[in-house]
């Protein structure tokens, strides 16, 4: 342990008196996300370039297989610390069991932080850089509940969920929503609990197109007044509105979603989505190597957000139809922050 | 006792049994009859399956579930998956196996969306193209199992990873949306169309599906080509020493079969909406599900492609009944699992029949 520490304050001061962008180039960072086939994490990737590049920090990137793909992960923690990059940056898959790999890299001196996804227990990362999801989905719902009114007293909600295995991000979101429209969500840490009869039912999408269309065909076949559909991201909800186009339901249905890519934020402007939450993965991205560049050079780590575990990156709720009570940015200015 | 029938003989003989020989009757049991018939009609285990559960879920489900709208919305969900069934049908006959179907089937949407939104082709010529690449991936898939001689799930387990790298290498996994697809070549979407008849909604995308169970169940038993795919799969050294080529026969199929999977291609746009790099991305193991709880059987040359269309159609129905039951949707993963088991365990009941 001192030994590496000698290392590292040694090889701080190295740096700190060689500022020519080639030598920084010692410097390796990792960034680790859940897939590679998701935009959100094919920009997060694009962020952390962006920014490792301007630094001059050599960058590795490694992704799981499919969202859940634990073991890849494992095996791009071993990597990297072999590879003897300052720090991690991590979207955990599994964000319990992914703990003990992260202890081994912390102690062989490795920065570690979680981008997007908290880890469980938070701490077992240096530092968090995320969208509050939480927060995210009570945004949606308050919009929801402002935007009917009374109505909101006997609306019939849909909840379109992300997966059956209840990933934390799906549960936040879900559970969010559900707080913001005033319904009792009984245990926080899991969906489907809840005995409010104005749930018609939860369905599972994948978080994709078609997973949307056979959810809400579902629910619908349910109960054909559903009025309100909560989506886990906006894939899923347009998925569902082609349903409701089917249906001719279209004009009689309010989609919230979460997200804020550029396909979903234009959706909203078409009058496909309601309202959506949107977050930043580039920021979580370029932050994160910021703090990695500080680790290396002087050995600071970065600091939470005041009240909070987690260093917030911020969510807006983005709509043209505002509501009073529920803060929200135009369509125009979601288009110029969106990602993907 | 009179003289005259002292010379004959055989007078006697009416009176005997008639039966020279026959083999014993061991079917005694309705079990056993049961079994035997099931052995020399095995697309029948798949309808008893699919009548009964149909009934228990009317009883379980309600009214909601026995409609003619949900019957025909079971329909409309299954017709992807349904037709990606009939493509691996056809590689399962020959004791292969295609775990790339649903990769080929959304390479071949991204290239049909792509050409004719992103490129402004017409859109007749965007369906073609992606038609064409369809039948190439499964013509790189029967090359690989034919000439280089690797086993067909090692090949399309490659494969699989190959076509899916190169749709998010090139669509950087963003669909084309909805509205985009309507504005520039709503003509994609031609198979999401919807008749009504009663209470009952189609899309054009079921009768396809049906069409083309329809044109392979004729094509199987009643062309030479279906025959040869059946004796390919049953013994492809006896189907060799018969004279039939079956390097050329195995090839035909996996390119045959990438045709279907464009075919598929066409109608999971209109099915879907949008072109969706990330969506379908089990439909590879559902089509598999299929064709097996079809009582088609993994080791070749036996089972029937309709057998296959009745097994997406119990999915189907499956999923839907439990969750208008008001089931967790763990719980349809589980019945699935149950129902592969069930129908493979029957499979093998069925093939120790004494005959």
């Amino acid at each position: 342990m001192t030994r590496t520490k000698m290392l590292l304050a040694g090889t701080a001061l190295a740096l700190a008196g060689a500022a020519t962008p080639a030598m920084a180039q010692d410097i390796g960072a990792c960034l680790i996300t859940k897939t590679d086939i998701n935009p959100f994490f094919v920009k997060m990737k694009e962020g952390a370039t962006a920014k490792a590049e301007e630094m001059g920090i050599n960058l590795s990137s490694f992704a799981g297989k499919v969202d859940g793909d634990h073991e890849s992960q494992v095996a791009a923690i071993e990597t990297c610390i072999a590879s003897g990059a300052k720090g991690i940056l991590i979207t955990a898959s599994d964000t319990k069991a992914i703990v003990d790999p992260l202890k081994q890299a912390r102690d062989a001196g490795l920065l570690v932080i979680a981008l997007d996804t908290p880890l469980e227990p938070i701490d077992a990362a240096d530092a968090t850089f995320a969208t509050d999801n939480f927060e995210a989905g009570r945004l949606i719902g308050a919009w929801a509940a402002a935007t009917l009114g009374d109505a909101a007293a006997d609306a019939k909600i849909a909840m379109l969920d992300l997966a059956e295995s209840q990933p934390s991000v799906g549960v936040l979101r879900d559970q969010g929503f559900l707080t913001g429209f005033g319904i009792d969500v009984k245990d926080v840490s899991k969906w489907g609990d809840e005995d409010d009869p104005r749930i018609i039912g939860n369905e599972v999408t994948a978080g994709n197109e078609e997973g949307g269309r056979t959810a809400m065909e579902n629910l619908l076949s349910k109960d054909p007044d559903i009025n309100v559909v909560y989506t886990i991201n906006e894939p899923a909800a347009a998925g569902a509105y082609e349903t409701l186009k089917a249906f001719g339901k279209e004009n009689d249905v309010l989609i919230v979603s979460v997200d804020g890519g550029c396909p979903g934020v234009q959706n909203v402007a078409d009058g496909v989505i309601g309202a959506t939450s949107q977050q930043y993965p580039l920021l979580m991205a370029s932050k994160g190597i910021e703090a990695i560049a500080a680790w290396a050079a002087d050995g600071t780590k970065p600091e939470p957000s005041p009240g909070l575990e987690f260093f917030n990156t911020g969510v807006s709720l983005v709509t043209d139809q505002p509501v009073d009570g529920v803060e929200s940015i135009s369509v125009e200015e979601g288009m110029d922050r969106c990602w993907g | 006792m009179p003289p005259a029938s002292q010379d004959n003989y055989e007078s006697d003989l009416g009176a005997a049994d008639g039966q020279v020989a026959s083999f014993e009757d061991r079917h005694h049991t309705p079990l056993q009859r049961l079994q035997h018939f099931l052995h020399g009609n095995p697309a029948m285990v798949p309808v008893i399956i699919l009548l009964l559960s149909v009934i228990v879920f009317g009883f379980v489900a309600g009214g909601r579930f026995f409609s003619l709208f949900n019957l025909s919305l079971i329909m409309q969900q299954v017709a992807i998956v349904g037709i990606l069934a009939c493509a691996q049908t056809l590689i399962i006959l020959t004791a292969g196996i295609d775990l790339s179907v649903a990769a080929i089937m959304v390479l071949s949407y991204v290239i049909m969306g792509h050409m004719s939104v992103t490129y402004g082709w017409p859109t007749g010529l965007a369906v073609v193209a992606g038609l064409l690449v369809a039948m190439g991936c499964g013509a790189v898939n029967g090359l690989l199992v034919t000439r280089i001689k690797l086993p067909p799930f090692i090949v399309t387990l490659g494969t699989w990873r190959i076509f899916l790298a190169i749709v998010y290498l090139y669509t950087g996994s963003q669909s084309i949306r909805s509205q985009d697809i309507d504005a520039a070549a709503p003509l994609l979407k031609f198979f999401g169309e919807r008749v009504s008849i009663g209470g009952a909604v189609f899309t054009y995308g079921v009768f396809l599906m049906l069409g083309i169970f329809a044109l392979f169940w004729y094509i199987l038993n009643r062309t030479a080509w279906g025959r040869h795919v059946y004796a390919v799969g049953d013994d492809r050294e006896a189907a060799d020493l018969a004279g039939i080529r079956t390097g050329r026969v195995l090839l035909s199929v996996y390119i045959v079969a990438g045709l279907i999977c464009g075919i598929a291609a066409w109608a999971a746009i209109g099915r879907v909406g949008s072109v969706s790099p990330s969506s379908f991305f089990e439909a590879n193991l559902n089509s598999i599900t299929a064709v097996v709880i079809g009582g088609t059987s993994l080791f070749g040359g036996r089972g029937a492609i309709l057998g296959s269309l009745f097994g997406a159609l119990i999915v189907g129905v499956f999923s839907s009944g439990l969750k208008l039951a008001g089931a967790d949707p763990q719980w349809e993963l589980f019945a699935i699992g149950c129902l592969i088991i069930l129908a493979v365990a029957l499979d093998q009941w069925i093939r120790r029949v004494s005959v």
